[in-house]
């Protein structure tokens, strides 16, 4: 009665100017490290008189990319709904597929050596394939190489969540009579939260990836990715750099749209805590 | 004293394996409503399975297992039993409140309720102001209070405690000896605790039941007689050594001759 709380009080919150204080820290060596690649990115290539082929000034780049705007932002788009739409239906299933092989174990361990073994498979050589399958114009062909890319890390990292719980958080539950929907409800999906989401940050580049090699087998004069392959091809360097560039750009927006809902639905994640 | 045991075990017996090791054999054991019953015995002796088995997390091999006059499995439908565990087992995507309003949840309280209750809880674990953290940014010890506020947070006719301790330092373990006393007398709660403290076992309990080793049989009951409530004092008390001597010859016993000082050095851990 005496003596246990006092001992240790509630920690203190920081104030918002200290914690933008402490960001902007945290942030400035990777600010400079940013200016500093742009200006040896622009001075280099203007200093050397490096080929056009071989790498074109950044301000060239963007200036093509100013000047052709519309045509590179539906491009972008486009691709990045084939990218999505795969993303989705990938996650999905992985998710959908790791609770039932974590809810019936013995169907996992029958399915789990193959799931594992098709995780090994270069998935993009199939694009071509996927074309005949549902139509070279369609994004439906490589949305179908984003969602198999997407499937099996988001399968695995679930499956891995899902069933690396304590013993003990189990017999708890257990003790409270709970039944096996209730254990998955409280428990198992919580658990396997910080899991889900580090795969499906991994999942939002892979399919970037897919998507737009995807596109490089042929498809529709709208994607990313044939206007990449098709400047390069007509030695319009600046033009398939700025498509390159729009990629790039749309795959950080994508994975960091991932890690903000991560960090609202997940705060108490030991991820989130900080460095104090 | 008459009325009904909240635990009555008859014959209890359990094999591991297809006739395999026998962990536990003959074990009767009665412990009656406000008790406080310790099982100590030398690590692998099948204390901790005795729990297990009193609380239907896994069934005996053979025996009989009554609870609040049912089965064990009834009475952990019921929910009669509050667990707590070496490791807090706290979830950590909960606060500090919602771990601990977890089973309330789970029985269909209502928001008001709930909130009332793990106040009422919070307060008498002392963690007043912590409702709000997470268990990672509690000590070992304030993570164990929670534990133990959630088990009792929905008042479960028995508390089945299985070496709530053993993961703190001694000064600390100490100081939750007593407010798990207070908590006890506060809450009239019954206990069955499983610790391997020869000083704890004697400290905390009404009874102390001794465990042999393989296969576990109760090598004895040591009924403690020092005065409640117990106190600071209390283990400075000449009686309180006798007892301690008691425990731990019976535990010698249990052993068989020739390993004493082997049993000195787990027990004394």
């Amino acid at each position: 009665m005496s003596t246990a709380p006092t001992a240790v009080q509630p920690l203190p919150r920081g104030s918002l100017a200290r914690t933008v204080g402490r960001r902007a820290r945290d942030w400035a060596p990777a600010a400079i490290v940013f200016v500093v690649g742009i200006a040896a990115w622009e001075g280099l290539v203007r200093g050397l008189d490096v080929e056009r082929f071989l790498l074109p000034p950044l301000s060239d780049i963007l200036q093509t990319f100013w000047e052709q705007r519309d045509t590179f932002v539906s491009a972008g788009l486009f691709t990045f709904k084939e990218a999505l739409g795969g993303f989705a239906i990938g996650a999905s299933a992985g998710i959908l597929v790791a609770i039932v092989l974590a809810r019936w174990r013995w169907l996992g361990a029958a399915l789990l050596p193959y799931a594992i073994a098709a995780n090994a498979i270069p998935i993009i050589a199939f694009a071509p394939i996927t074309n005949n399958w549902f139509g070279i114009l369609s994004p439906a062909s490589k949305m179908a190489i984003a969602a198999v890319i997407c499937f099996f890390p988001v399968l695995i990292n679930t499956l891995r969540g899902l069933t690396s719980v304590q013993p003990a958080a189990i017999e708890l539950m257990r003790s409270y009579a709970a039944g096996e929907l209730e254990i998955f409800r409280r428990v198992r999906i919580p658990n396997a939260l910080p899991y889900i989401f580090t795969a499906l940050k991994v999942a939002t580049v892979l399919a970037m990836i897919g998507a737009i090699v995807g596109d490089y087998f042929g498809g529709s004069d709208q994607a990313l990715g044939i206007l990449i392959r098709r400047s390069a091809g007509i030695f319009a360097f600046e033009e398939a750099w700025a498509a390159i560039l729009v990629a790039c750009v749309l795959g950080i927006a994508f994975y960091a749209a991932v890690a903000l809902v991560e960090r609202l639905t997940m705060g108490w994640h030991v991820s989130s805590r900080g460095s104090e | 004293m008459t009325r009904a045991p909240v635990v009555a075990l008859t014959g209890v017996r359990k094999e591991f394996g297809r006739g395999g090791v026998v962990a536990l054999e003959g074990i009767d054991l009665e412990v009656a409503a406000g008790e406080l019953v310790s099982l100590i015995g030398p690590s692998g002796c099948g204390k901790s399975t005795l729990l297990r088995i009193v609380g239907d997390l896994t069934p005996p091999t053979s025996g009989e297992v009554v609870v609040n006059g049912k089965s064990a499995r009834q009475a952990r439908v019921d929910r009669d039993y509050g667990m707590v565990f070496q490791d807090a087992v706290l979830y950590d995507w909960r606060t500090v409140a919602k771990n601990i309003a977890l089973p309330l949840e789970m029985l269909g309280w209502d928001r008001k309720r709930r909130a009332e209750r793990v106040e009422e809880m919070v307060g008498l674990v002392e963690l007043t102001g912590f409702e709000g953290h997470h268990p990672w940014e509690l000590s070992g010890g304030m993570q164990q209070r929670v534990a133990i506020a959630r088990a009792l947070s929905f008042d479960p006719a028995l508390l089945l405690m299985d070496e709530p301790f053993g993961a703190l330092d001694e000064m600390t373990r100490e100081r939750l000896n007593m407010e798990l006393l207070r908590i006890w007398q506060q809450a009239e709660s019954t206990i069955l605790f499983v610790t391997h403290s020869i000083s704890e076992a004697v400290f905390l309990s009404t009874r102390v039941v001794v465990i042999s080793r393989r296969p576990g049989r109760i090598a004895g009951i040591v009924a403690v007689d020092l005065p409640q409530p117990r106190t600071v004092e209390t283990r400075e008390d000449p009686r309180f050594f006798e007892l301690v001597t008691e425990v731990r010859e019976l535990l010698r016993a249990g052993r068989g001759v020739g390993a004493v000082d082997a049993v000195d050095e787990e027990v004394a851990q």
